[in-house]
C-alpha cells in the first residue's frame, strides 16, 4: 500500500473539498464507525454495517479498494482456491471451498464469477473488491491516508472516548467504534551487517531472465520465499533458502499460512539433489559482506565483531571449517521474510501494543478482536490474527469474513441493543440443526477453535435457541456479549483436528491415519465436529485456565462426531445416531422420532410422551407413515410391533437392523433367545 | 452404605486377626507356685499348666512355643501358666524327672486332659490340641466313610456339616479347623478326619495336605438323597474358612430390581466378585432354575442374584444377559453376552487370567446395539433409500426458479431437508437452497407451505400424510370465508350443495351472519376464517336481508350457523364480542363430534379437552344399538366429565397394541374401556360378562366415580429416558491422558468371540502386534466384530484412500 501512498495525494476535488467545510460548523465530523483500509476486511465489515443502516465510513489511502492485492503477490499468483464446483448446491456449504468471496446477500459477488482459475489471479482480487464495493455501494473515502489516531476522552461517547483521526489534509474525523483493518503492510526486515545488500520481496525483479546463471540465497521460508524461488527456480545455478527454523508445511499443520503445496517445488529439487538447498540459522548471528568482485559471503558476525577489518580481510567460516555449508558466494541475497503491522499511525494513548513473543507483528487484542488498550478499537482482518495465529484461518480472506461479522454482531448487540441473531426451536429438533450446521456452516469450518455455535437450552431442556459463530474464547462472557440467557445448559458445537496430528514434524500419511468407528470418534485426526455440554456457563476462570491442549474449559460430557472421508456428516448410523444418543444422554430424555401411529399408541398406553411426539403429533403435526411402510412394517413386526409397548416383545426377535418401536420406559429386551442357551 | 457394611466387615475380621495374631509382650507365661496355681483356677475356666522343676531351665524350645501360644489361647479364654514344682509344695502333677515334666488341661479345678510335652511340639499343635480336647463333643473325629455316613444321615434335614481331612493332629490346618470350630461349632457339625483312605473314598483328587468340605445336609428331607459338597478351593487357614462359610451361610441366590452398581452382599464384602443373571417376566422360572445352578457351581467363589429386568429403574443394555460386578471399589459393572453358563463360571474362576489376557478385549468391544438403530423413522428413511419415489410429478424448485414459479401459479411448497391438478405441487431440497428456505422462514423440516397469488404463504398444520394434506389443499381452493351474496346462495351453502365436492372434507360449513354495519364482527369473523383455513369451510352473509336468515334458524346477529352435514342439522350460535381467538374456539369446538371414531389422526384433538376417554374398541363397525346407549348417555349428560369415543380396529390397526397393554392378551371385543389419561393413568375395564346396555353402563359409571372400581392397570408415568447410553468419550480421553488402557461404559464382551479360535483370528493377532499401539484399537475392534464385516470394514477399508 506505501507504494500507492503518493497517488493518493490526488484524489478527486470535490471530496477534499466537502471535508474542508464539515469541521468548520461543529468540530470534526462524526462517525459512529470508522473502518480503516478497504481491503476484504474492511470492505466486509462495511457491507454488515451498511445492511444494519449503522452511519459509518471506511478510510482508504488508495483510490480503489484492495490496493495491497495490485502489487501483491508480486508473482500474482493467489494461493487461496477458488473452487468452482463441489458438487453441491448449498451456497453456505460451497463457500466453505471458496477462499476469497467475502460474505454478501448478492450471489453475483462469488469469486467463481471473476476467475475460473483454481488458483487465482491477485488482478481479479482487485477487481472483485472493487465491484464488491461499487455493487453494495459500501461508503468509502478513497484518497484519504489516515496518518495519526488518537484518543479523546468524552464521557458522552460510548466507550468514554471517542477517536480521533487526522488524515494527510489535515482535517479531523471523530468516530465512537473504531475498526482497523489495515493488514500487515510493513515489510519485516531483519537487522544484521551486510542487511543492507539484501533486496526485499516487495522491490525484487519478478523477472527470471534477471536471475539467468546466479547463485541465489533466499532469506525467509515462508510463501512469499517460496514462490519468489518457485519463479525463478529453472534459471538460476541453485538457490539457498535460510531461515531460522524448520519449514513449516501446510499439509502437515493444517494451517494455510504456512508453505503451500503449490509453491514447494524447491524442496523436490533439494531433497533430489539438485544444486538447490534449504538451511537453517538464526538470521540475526549472520552477517554478508560484499567481496572484491562484488559478491556475497556469508560469515558470522561474531567474525565482523572482532575487529575493524577490511572486506577482503574478514574471517569467513570456511576459513577454520573448509566444508562450510555456504561457502559459496551468491549473485544475490534475497529478503523475503513477511510483514508487520503498522503501528506507527496510532497514537500511545490508544495503548495498541504488539502481540506477544509469538505474534510480534501483530497488535494485540483480546478474543472478541477488541484491542486489550482501549474500548471500542477493534482490529479485523489479516492484522487480527494473533488470535489464531498458527491455527485457523482468521489471517486470510475465508477466515476474517467470519470474525468480522462475528465483530459486527456484537457491536450490534452493544451500541444498538439488538441480541445476537439465533433461532428457537422445540427440543425434537435439536440434533436435526446441529446435524444441518456441522454439514454446511462454513464459518465453523474454516474459523475451527476459534468461531462455535452455541446451543441454548430453556428451561426443562423443552426448547432450545441456536446461536450460530460466536468467538469461542468469549463463552464465558456470553450473556452480556449476546443477549442472551444461558441458565439452563449448553452446548457448543466446534470443529477439531485429532490433538496430537497438526505439526511441522507430523508424519500425516501414517497409516490408520483415519478413524471409521464411532467408539473411536474421540481419536479422529481429521476435522470433525466436537460437541461440548456443559451444566452451566463456564466462568472466565474456567475458560483461562483450561486444560493444555483444550479448545474449551473440561465440560460435562462431550462427544466427536467421527471424522469423515467426505465430510459429510449425515450416516444415519455413523454419524447421528450417537449424536443423538449423546444429546439423550445430556438432556436425559428420549429425542427419538416416531410416526403417527407410535405416537397415537403411546398417547393411549403411557401418562407421558416422548418430545417428538408431545411437539409434533399432540399439536395434530405427526408423520404418517404410509401403506409401503406399514406394510413392510407388518412383515417385520414393526411399527406394528405393538405388542412390544408397555409388555414383552412376543416372538422376542429383533431385526438386524434393530426394532425402532422399543419403546422408552420401560426399556424392554427381547433376548430370550440368549436365555435358552444357557 | 456399601462401604460402611464394608468397614464394619474390615473391623470384625481385624478382631479376629488380633484374637490369632496379636503377640502381647505383657501377656508373657505366668509362673507359679503349684498352690498359687490352683487357687487361681475358677470353675468352667479352662486353664493350661506346665508343671516343671524349678531348677530346670529358664528357657526351652517348648517354653518358647508355650510363651506363644498364651495369648492366642487366653483369646479362647484358656489361661496358661507355668507351675514351678518347689521341693515344699510337691503336687501329683510334678513329675519325678526333668524330662517326664507334661502339660496338663483343667477345667475348672477338673483335669481332662494331659500332654507329654513333644506332642505339643510348636504353637499351632498346643492351641490344636488344646481346642481339640475342649471341643470334644463339637468336633467329632471319625476313620471310616461309615463314620461320615452315619453322621451325615442323622443330621438330613437339621443341620449341615464342615468335614475337614487334616494329614494329622497338631498341624496348622488342624489348628485352623479348630479355631473355626470354636467359633461355629454350635451352629454346624465339624467332622474331622486323618485317613486319607476316607477321602479318597469320597472322590476328592489331588489329595494335599488338608481338605475342607461343607456338606449341605440340612436342606436334605430326601434320606435316599446325598447331601450337596461345596470343596473349599483356598488353603486351609482360619481366615479362608470363616470366609468359605459366611458364604455358605449367605442365601444361595437372591433376586433383586435395584441397580447393579448399588446392591450389596455378604459377597462383595469378603471380597468376592457378584454375578447377576438378568431376567424379565416370561423367563422368570427358567432363568430362576438357570440362576441356581450357576450359584451352586459358583458357591464360595461368587454371588449370584436374579437381576429382574422389567422392574428395574435403570437401564441396562438391551442383550446384556449377565452382569458381572467385581468387588473392587469404584470397579465398573460390566455388562456381557454370554451364551455358554460354563463362560460364566470361566469368567469367574479365571477372572484374574481372564482380565490379564483381555484388556484389549475389554476396551475395544463395545455395546452392539448402541449401533443399532432405534429411531423408527430414521430407519424406515434409511430403509426406503434405494425406493424410486415417483418424484415427477413435483416439481423441483430451486432458489433461481423458486420465486418465478410461486408467483405464477399456485403453489404447495413441500419444505424438506436432504433426507404433492390446477396446483402445484412443488419442493425444495432445503439441503441445497439452505439460504431460500432461511427466507422463507422454515426451520423446521418438513413443513409444507401454500402460496396463492396475491396472498400470505400459509403454513399447512396438519398431519404429514396424504390425506390430511388433500384435505388442507382442496379447502384452500375456495377463500376462507366464502362470500355468500344472497339468501339463496346462503341455503344451498348451508345445505351442503353449494360445495358438494368439499363436503366430505368438511363435515361442518360455518356461515358468519352480520348487519352490514358490524364492521369489526366481521373483520374478525374475516380473520377467524382466514385461520381456519385449510380445516373448515366458512363462510359469511351480511347482506341488508340478512335477517330472513336470522330469523330462519332463531339467531341473534352476529350469529354463527354451523351445518352439520352428516346429521342434516344446523345449529346456530350467538357471538357478540367475540375475539378472533374466541372464534376460532368456538369453531375448533363445533368441530368436534359427541361420540367421535377415534383415529391416529384426530386423537390429539380430542386429548385437548384433558377429559379422560371411555372408549369402545370394536373390531368393525359399531353396534348401532351401542351408539344409542352411549349418545343416550351423553344426552342425560352422564358423560360430561368423560370424552365418549370409539375405536375401529379395522381402521386403526394400532387399537390392537393398546389392548394388548391394558389386557396383556387381547381379549375378546367390543369392550369398554375408561382411561384417564391426564391424572393417574388408571385404566378400567367394563366387564366383559355384562351387556353393553345404557343401564349397566351407568352403574359402571356411577360405581367408578364412587371408587368402587379397580383399575386393571395403571399406565406408566415415567419420562422418557435416554433408550441408550451414548460413548463416554471423556472418560475415554481421560483414560488415554493417565496412560490407562481405556475402559468404555458400558462394557460388554461379546464372550463368544473369544471362544471361536479360528484361524482368521490367529492372523489378525500376529498381525496386530507388529503395529504401532496407536492403531491397534482399530484393527482389535474389527477383529472381535468380524461377523459384521459385510459393512464394517467395508466402510473402515474406504477412508482415506
Amino acid at each position: 500500500m506505501s507504494l500507492l501512498a503518493a497517488a493518493g495525494l490526488w484524489g478527486p476535488p470535490g471530496l477534499l473539498l466537502t471535508f474542508a467545510l464539515h469541521p468548520a460548523l461543529s468540530g470534526p465530523p462524526h462517525r459512529d464507525y470508522c473502518v480503516l483500509g478497504a481491503g476484504p476486511a474492511g470492505l466486509q465489515m462495511a457491507y454488515f454495517l451498511q445492511r444494519a443502516g449503522r452511519d459509518y465510513a471506511v478510510f482508504e489511502r488508495a483510490p480503489r479498494p484492495g490496493s495491497f492485492f495490485t502489487r501483491y503477490p508480486r508473482h500474482r499468483k493467489l494461493i487461496s482456491i477458488n473452487k468452482r464446483h463441489t458438487g453441491k448446491a448449498n451456497a453456505e456449504f460451497n463457500l466453505r471451498h471458496d477462499w476469497n468471496s467475502l460474505l454478501s446477500h448478492d450471489a453475483r459477488l462469488l469469486f467463481r464469477h471473476y476467475s475460473s482459475a483454481y488458483f487465482p489471479d491477485a488482478g481479479d482480487m482487485v477487481r472483485y473488491l472493487d465491484d464488491f464495493a461499487d455493487r453494495l455501494g459500501l461508503h468509502v473515502l478513497y484518497n484519504t491516508t489516515i496518518a495519526h489516531v488518537t484518543l479523546n476522552k468524552d464521557r458522552q461517547a460510548w466507550n468514554g472516548h471517542y477517536f480521533i483521526l487526522t488524515d494527510q489534509m489535515g482535517h479531523a474525523h471523530r468516530c465512537s467504534v473504531l475498526l482497523v483493518a489495515t493488514g500487515l503492510s510493513v515489510p519485516n526486515q531483519v537487522d544484521f551487517p551486510g542487511s543492507e545488500y539484501t533486496e526485499g520481496y516487495e522491490s525484487v525483479s519478478v523477472d527470471p531472465k534477471d536471475f539467468e546463471g546466479q547463485n541465489v540465497l533466499i532469506l525467509g521460508r515462508g510463501n512469499s520465499a517460496f514462490e519468489t524461488a518457485e519463479n525463478i527456480l529453472g534459471v538460476t545455478n541453485f538457490i539457498h533458502m535460510l531461515s531460522r527454523s524448520r519449514v513449516r508445511l501446510s499439509w502437515a499443520t493444517h494451517y494455510v499460512g504456512d508453505l503451500r503445496a503449490i509453491n514447494n517445488g524447491l524442496l523436490d529439487t533439494y531433497q533430489l539433489k539438485s544444486l538447490d538447498g534449504l538451511l537453517e540459522s538464526d538470521l540475526t548471528d549472520l552477517a554478508i559482506v560484499k567481496d572484491r568482485e562484488g559478491k556475497f559471503r556469508v560469515t558470522l558476525k561474531f567474525f565482523l565483531e572482532e575487529g575493524n577489518q577490511s572486506a577482503d580481510a574478514i574471517t569467513l567460516p570456511q576459513d577454520d571449517n573448509d566444508n562450510f555449508a555456504m561457502r559459496v558466494a551468491y549473485d544475490r541475497v534475497i529478503r523475503c521474510l513477511g510483514w508487520n503491522f503498522d503501528f506507527s499511525i496510532f497514537d500511545k494513548s490508544l495503548r495498541l501494543s504488539s502481540g506477544g513473543e509469538f505474534s510480534k507483528k501483530y497488535p494485540l487484542v483480546k478474543a472478541s478482536y477488541e484491542s486489550k488498550g482501549s474500548r471500542g478499537l477493534f482490529v479485523l482482518g489479516t492484522a487480527s490474527h494473533s488470535v489464531d495465529y498458527r491455527k485457523s484461518a482468521g489471517g486470510f480472506i475465508h477466515g476474517f469474513r467470519y470474525t468480522a461479522r462475528a465483530v459486527h454482531r456484537l457491536l450490534e448487540h452493544r451500541h444498538h441493543g439488538v441480541a445476537w441473531p439465533s433461532t428457537e426451536h422445540p427440543i425434537s429438533q435439536l440434533t436435526s440443526s446441529i446435524v444441518r450446521r456441522i454439514n454446511e456452516a462454513s464459518g465453523l469450518y474454516q474459523m475451527f477453535g476459534v468461531l462455535a455455535d452455541v446451543v441454548l437450552l430453556k428451561e426443562n431442556a423443552t426448547a432450545f435457541e441456536y446461536l450460530e459463530e460466536l468467538p469461542m474464547q468469549m463463552l464465558a462472557q456470553l450473556e452480556t456479549i449476546t443477549g442472551r440467557r444461558a441458565r439452563h445448559g449448553l452446548f457448543v458445537i466446534n470443529m477439531e483436528y485429532g490433538r496430537n496430528f497438526s505439526g511441522p514434524d507430523k508424519d500425516v500419511f501414517f497409516h490408520d491415519r483415519s478413524v471409521g468407528h464411532t467408539e473411536d470418534a474421540w481419536q479422529s485426526n481429521f476435522l470433525h465436529p466436537v460437541i461440548y455440554y456443559y451444566r452451566h456457563l463456564p466462568t472466565e476462570q474456567e475458560v483461562r485456565f483450561r486444560p493444555a491442549d483444550w479448545a474449551l474449559p473440561r465440560p460435562t460430557a462431550i462427544h466427536h462426531i467421527v471424522e469423515d472421508f467426505l465430510t459429510d456428516w449425515t450416516a444415519p448410523v455413523g454419524h447421528i445416531l450417537p449424536l443423538r444418543r449423546f444429546l439423550e444422554n445430556c438432556l436425559d430424555t428420549d429425542l427419538r422420532s416416531f410416526y403417527a401411529e407410535s405416537c397415537f399408541l403411546f398417547a393411549l398406553t403411557h401418562q407421558k410422551l416422548p418430545p417428538f411426539c408431545q411437539q409434533g403429533y399432540l399439536r395434530t403435526q405427526g408423520l404418517v407413515g404410509t401403506e409401503s411402510l406399514r406394510r413392510h412394517g407388518e412383515e417385520r413386526r414393526f411399527p406394528q410391533g405393538y405388542a412390544t409397548v408397555g409388555r414383552r416383545r412376543e416372538d422376542g426377535a429383533q431385526g438386524p437392523e434393530g426394532g425402532p418401536l422399543a419403546p422408552g420406559p420401560p426399556l424392554l429386551q427381547p433376548h430370550d433367545s440368549n436365555k435358552e442357551e444357557l | 452404605m456399601m462401604s460402611s457394611s464394608f468397614n464394619i466387615y474390615r473391623v470384625g475380621i481385624s478382631f479376629v486377626m488380633m484374637c490369632i495374631f496379636y503377640k502381647s509382650a505383657v501377656d508373657s507365661l505366668s509362673e507359679l507356685s503349684p498352690q498359687k496355681y490352683f487357687s487361681t483356677l475358677q470353675p468352667g475356666k479352662a486353664s493350661l499348666a506346665y508343671f516343671c522343676q524349678a531348677d530346670s531351665p529358664r528357657t526351652s524350645i517348648f517354653l518358647e512355643e508355650l510363651n506363644e501360644a498364651v495369648k492366642p489361647l487366653q483369646d479362647f479364654g484358656i489361661s496358661v501358666a507355668k507351675v514351678n514344682c518347689v521341693k515344699e509344695e510337691t503336687s501329683r502333677y510334678c513329675g519325678k524327672e526333668k524330662d517326664l515334666m507334661k502339660v496338663y488341661l483343667f477345667r475348672g479345678n477338673i483335669l481332662l486332659r494331659e500332654f507329654p510335652t513333644d506332642t505339643l511340639f510348636d504353637v499351632n499343635a498346643i492351641i490344636a490340641h488344646v481346642l481339640f480336647a475342649l471341643l470334644f463333643n463339637e468336633v467329632k473325629y471319625i476313620t471310616t466313610l461309615e463314620d461320615l455316613q452315619n453322621i451325615e444321615n442323622s443330621l438330613k434335614g437339621k443341620a449341615n456339616i464342615a468335614f475337614s481331612y487334616v494329614r494329622a493332629i497338631g498341624t496348622p490346618e488342624h489348628r485352623a479347623v479348630m479355631e473355626a470350630a470354636f467359633v461355629y461349632g454350635t451352629t454346624y457339625q465339624f467332622v474331622l478326619t486323618t485317613e486319607i483312605a476316607l477321602l479318597e473314598s469320597i472322590g476328592t483328587e489331588a489329595i494335599e495336605n488338608a481338605h475342607f468340605y461343607f456338606f449341605h445336609c440340612k436342606q436334605v428331607l430326601d434320606l435316599t438323597q446325598q447331601c450337596r459338597r461345596t470343596l473349599m478351593e483356598q488353603p486351609l487357614a482360619t481366615l479362608n474358612i470363616h470366609r468359605f462359610i459366611k458364604t455358605m451361610e449367605a442365601p444361595l441366590l437372591t433376586e433383586v430390581a435395584e441397580d447393579p452398581q448399588q446392591v450389596s452382599t455378604v459377597h462383595l464384602q469378603l471380597g468376592l466378585p457378584l454375578v447377576f443373571i438378568v431376567s424379565q417376566q416370561a423367563t422368570h422360572e427358567a432363568d430362576r432354575r438357570t440362576a441356581e445352578w450357576v450359584a451352586w457351581r459358583l458357591l464360595g467363589k461368587a454371588g449370584v442374584l436374579l437381576l429382574l429386568r422389567d422392574s428395574l429403574e435403570v437401564d441396562i443394555p438391551q442383550h446384556a444377559n449377565v452382569v458381572f460386578r467385581r468387588a473392587e471399589e469404584g470397579a465398573p459393572v460390566e455388562f456381557l453376552v454370554l451364551h455358554d453358563t460354563e463362560l460364566i463360571i470361566s469368567r469367574v474362576e479365571g477372572n484374574t487370567h481372564i482380565e490379564e489376557m483381555q484388556e484389549d478385549e475389554d476396551e475395544d468391544v463395545q455395546s452392539p446395539d448402541m449401533d443399532i438403530q432405534d429411531d423408527e423413522v430414521a430407519e424406515t428413511v434409511y430403509r426406503h433409500r434405494k425406493t424410486q419415489l415417483p418424484l415427477e410429478l413435483t416439481v423441483e424448485l430451486t432458489e433461481e426458479t423458486f420465486n418465478a414459479t410461486v408467483v405464477a401459479s399456485d403453489s404447495i411448497v413441500l419444505f424438506y431437508a436432504g433426507c404433492t391438478s390446477t396446483m402445484l405441487l412443488t419442493r425444495v431440497n432445503c439441503a441445497d437452497w439452505s439460504d431460500l428456505c432461511t427466507k422463507q422462514n422454515v426451520t423446521e423440516f418438513p413443513v409444507v407451505k401454500m402460496y396463492k397469488e396475491g396472498k400470505h404463504p400459509v403454513s399447512y398444520a396438519g398431519m404429514l400424510g396424504a390425506e390430511d394434506l388433500l384435505k388442507f389443499i382442496l379447502l384452500n381452493r375456495i377463500s376462507c370465508p366464502v362470500n355468500i351474496t344472497s339468501v339463496q346462495e346462503a341455503e344451498e351453502y348451508l345445505s351442503g350443495e353449494l360445495y358438494k365436492d368439499l363436503i366430505p372434507y368438511s363435515s361442518v360449513s360455518v356461515l358468519g351472519l352480520f348487519s352490514p354495519n358490524m364492521t369489526t364482527a366481521k373483520e374478525d369473523f374475516t380473520k377467524a376464517g382466514n385461520y381456519l383455513r385449510g380445516c373448515v369451510i366458512t363462510g359469511i352473509y351480511s347482506e341488508e336481508d340478512v335477517l330472513i336468515l336470522s330469523n330462519k334458524y332463531g339467531a341473534t346477529l352476529p350469529a354463527l350457523l354451523l351445518a352439520r352435514h352428516k346429521e342434516g342439522k344446523v345449529e346456530s350460535i350467538p357471538f357478540a364480542n367475540s375475539r378472533v381467538q374466541d372464534i376460532v374456539q368456538i369453531v375448533t369446538n363445533a368441530l368436534l363430534e359427541t361420540f367421535p371414531e377415534i383415529t391416529v389422526e384426530n386423537l390429539p384433538v380430542y386429548l385437548r379437552l384433558q377429559k379422560p376417554l371411555l372408549i369402545l374398541f370394536s373390531d368393525g363397525s359399531i353396534n348401532p344399538q351401542y351408539t344409542k346407549a352411549i349418545l343416550t348417555l351423553v344426552k342425560e349428560k352422564h358423560l360430561d366429565s368423560l370424552t365418549p369415543c370409539w375405536l375401529n380396529l379395522k381402521n386403526t390397526p394400532a387399537g390392537r397394541g393398546v389392548l394388548q397393554t391394558y389386557f396383556n392378551a387381547l381379549p375378546p371385543l367390543p369392550l369398554i374401556v375408561v382411561v384417564n389419561l391426564h391424572s393417574g393413568g388408571q385404566v378400567f375395564a367394563f366387564p366383559s360378562e355384562q351387556a353393553i346396555t345404557e343401564q349397566n353402563l351407568l352403574l359402571w359409571l356411577k360405581k367408578l366415580e364412587a371408587g368402587l372400581e379397580s383399575p386393571i392397570t395403571i399406565l406408566p408415568a415415567q419420562e422418557w429416558k435416554p433408550p441408550l447410553p451414548a460413548y463416554d468419550f471423556l472418560s475415554m480421553m481421560d483414560a488415554a491422558a493417565s496412560q490407562h488402557p481405556t475402559r468404555k461404559e458400558p462394557e460388554c464382551t461379546k464372550e463368544t468371540n473369544m471362544q471361536k479360535n479360528d484361524k482368521k483370528q490367529h492372523e489378525d493377532k500376529s498381525t496386530i502386534r507388529k503395529e504401532p499401539v496407536e492403531t491397534l484399537r482399530i484393527k482389535h475392534w474389527n477383529r472381535s466384530n468380524w461377523f459384521k464385516e459385510g459393512d464394517k470394514s467395508f466402510r473402515h477399508d474406504n477412508k482415506e484412500l
